[in-house]
Parts: structure tokens; sequence; C-alpha cells
């Protein structure tokens, strides 16, 4: 985008943006001290807010029916979401409505992928690999991090032998289609592989770990989520992506380690506790 | 010049913005009381609904075939189920948090 295309509508877009960028940083200042919390939960839906109505007013938006249609859609989903769950059921709303997110992310990827494809660069083309892998695999994880809190899945952790191999082995089919993608562009199978196996490995994350440590998980799910709309940004060009993004990213990782250290656990000790416990098993 | 393709100084000038946004994202929250973790998580969750502005650019740009529209409607939609959902909870958590307080003050006056 160079200049001379910039219009007053576009300069207004990136006001908001900046605007909403800013609300985002204070609201997360305000969310950590208890007597100023709920202010800073509504700077961060005001910041929201200003980030959509600029991006509807100056984003080159065309066909209004699907994005009026989608608002409404997922508004009256949401606010159900919220009012009817009883409080006991919180954290695995939390996680339903971040798989939800999470999904929106691999979808833009996708969508992205079908676009224009051929004309990314190679930069472009890397943020949106990282995009597809973290938005699917964080999708199927906070969904089975809600199965197990609400009890559909079994909460205890779920082991076998030879699971960390498997983990091992996906990861690395994860990681060959991201790069055969990366130097392929036009390899429409394995951008799919891609995203398939990235679902299948969210899974495998999450069923190893037991539901008491499921916040933990969530909130280092919810960093994922964030850099995934960050990688969205670079795809995209779009600041308050990156940033608000990034700051989800960055402070949802710092905030599963504080999570960790409250419950007197290493992170570490959390996320592969499983294989920990089996190998206790193996040695009784 | 073509959108899709980073010009160096763009490139360098995301680096910059993503990286001082990680150094700012663990600034801020390095100081968080245990108490605040859920409600925290809950609304960093709602924050990470801001794909939802992708989703908008992908379901009504100008020149983007029907099932890019398509899919942009579907992310529109669980974005914003993320976005809605997510404050809502938060709301709903320390709005609990609130009559808590309130109930803890009410003892020390008696």
């Amino acid at each position: 985008m160079n200049f001379a295309t910039y219009s007053p509508s576009m300069y207004f877009m990136e006001a908001t943006y900046l605007i909403a960028s800013i609300l985002f940083i204070l609201s997360l200042k305000m969310m950590s001290h208890p007597d100023t919390a709920r202010r800073g939960m509504f700077l961060a839906e005001g910041g929201m807010f200003a980030a959509v109505v600029g991006t509807l007013i100056g984003g080159h938006i065309i066909s209004w029916t699907w994005i009026i249609a989608g608002l409404s859609l997922g508004s009256i989903i949401g606010a159900w979401m919220a009012v009817s769950v009883p409080m006991t059921a919180m954290p695995q709303r939390t996680a339903l409505s971040h798989a939800f997110g999470a999904l929106a992310a691999a979808l833009v990827g996708i969508g992205e992928f079908l676009v224009n494809i051929n004309e990314l660069g190679p930069v472009k083309r890397g943020a949106l690999g990282f995009e597809i892998i973290l938005g699917a695999l964080t999708t199927t994880g906070s969904l089975i991090a809600a199965g197990k809190l609400q009890g559909i899945v079994p909460g205890r952790p779920i082991q076998f032998k030879g699971q960390n191999i498997v983990n091992l082995a996906t990861a690395a089919a994860m990681a060959g289609c991201f790069f055969y993608f990366w130097f392929n562009p036009e390899a429409s199978a394995v951008f799919y592989s891609m995203l398939g196996i990235a679902f299948l490995f969210g899974v495998m994350l999450v069923i190893p770990i037991g539901s008491a440590d499921m916040p933990v998980v969530m909130s280092l799910l919810n960093s994922y989520a964030g850099l995934a709309a960050a990688a969205t940004g670079f795809v995209l060009g779009n600041n308050v992506l990156i940033i608000a993004g990034t700051l989800d990213g960055f402070s949802g990782f710092i905030l599963s380690v504080l999570m960790c250290k409250a419950m007197n656990r290493s992170i570490t000790n959390v996320l592969f506790g499983g294989f920990g416990s089996v190998i206790a098993e193996e040695t009784h | 010049m073509n959108a899709n393709v980073f010009s160096p100084a763009v490139l360098i000038a995301s680096v910059y913005v993503f990286a001082l946004a990680a150094f700012l994202g663990y600034q801020v929250i390095s100081r968080v009381p245990p108490l605040l973790h859920t409600p925290l998580m809950s609304a960093t969750n709602a924050i990470s609904g801001i794909s939802l502005i992708g989703s908008l650019v992908l379901a009504g740009s100008k020149g983007y075939p029907l099932p890019a529209h398509i899919l942009g409607f579907v992310a529109v939609t669980t974005a914003t189920i993320n976005v809605v959902g997510g404050f809502g909870i938060t709301d709903r958590m320390l709005k609990m948090f609130k009559n808590r307080a309130a109930a803890a003050k009410k003892e020390e006056a008696k």
C-alpha cells in the first residue's frame, strides 16, 4: 500500500487502530489491580469497538450482508453463552469461546490462502503458516480443555505408551508441511495437510494434561491465539492485529507462568507432567 | 507497489511494533495478584478475538471470491462469539468479586 492510495477514511481507520492499541495496553494495566479491574475491562471493550468501527469505515468494505449477518449471529450466541452459564461452569465457557476465536484466525488464514496465495511474499507466507498452525491447534486444544472441564472428555491425564514419540512425530510432520508450503505456495494439498495435522496436534497437546491444570493450559492456548492474531496482522499488514495479538500472546504466556508459580509448580511440570507420571508408574 | 509483499522498511517497522508490544505485554502483566489470574485470562481471551478485524476484511472486501466471503462470514461469527462471550464472562466474574468485596466490608463493619 503506498501513500498515494491513502484516503481520509484510511487515515481515520489507522487513528482508531492507534486508539484501540492504547486502550488495550491501559486495560491490561488496570486489569492487574482489583480496584480498577472492571474499568480496565470496559477500556478493552471500547478498544475492540473502536477497531471494528475503524475497519468498517476505512477497510474498503463493500459487501455488508455477510458482515452484518456474522456480527449479529455471533453477538446473539456470545451473549447467550455468557448469560446462560452457571458460575461454576465459567472456565469451560471461557475455553469454548476461546476455541471460536482461534477458529476465526484459522479461517482467515484459509481465506487469505484462497484469495491471493500466489502473490504473497516469503515473509507473509511464513506468517500465514504460523497463523494456520497456531489457530488450528488452539481451536482443538481449547475444545478438549472445555470438554475436560465439562466432563465430556475424561478429566484425568490420558496417556499411552510412546506418546512422546507420537507427539514429536506429529510436530515434525507439521513442521515439514510448513517448510514445504513455504517454498511451494501452490501446493494446496500440503497446505490443507498442515491444517489437519495442526488440528490433531492441538488435541494431542491437551489430552495428557489433567483438568486441575486446565487454567494454565487455557492461558497458554490464549497466548497461542494471540500470536495467531499477530501473524494475521503480518499477513494483512494491520498494526492493531499485530499489537493486540502480541500483547495477548506475551501476557498470556507470562500469566500462565505466574499461575504455575501460584500453584507451586513449574510450567514444564504442568505441560509435560503427564510424561513424568508414566515414568513414575513404570518405576513403581 | 504490491501490498502483498513486504517492503523492507514496512517489514522492519512491523518487527519493531511486534517486539515493543511483546515487551509491553510482559511488563504490564508481571505484577498481577493471584486473585485476578482467572478474570485476566478471560479478558485477554476476549482481546484475542481481535482476529475479528481480519475476519471483517475477509468477509467484506472488494474483489474477493464468494468462498472467501463465506469463510469470512463464519470467521466474523466465531470471532464475535469470542469477543462478546469473553467480555460477558469476564464481566460476570468481576461482578462476583465486587459482591464478595462488598460482603467482606460489611463483615468488617459489623
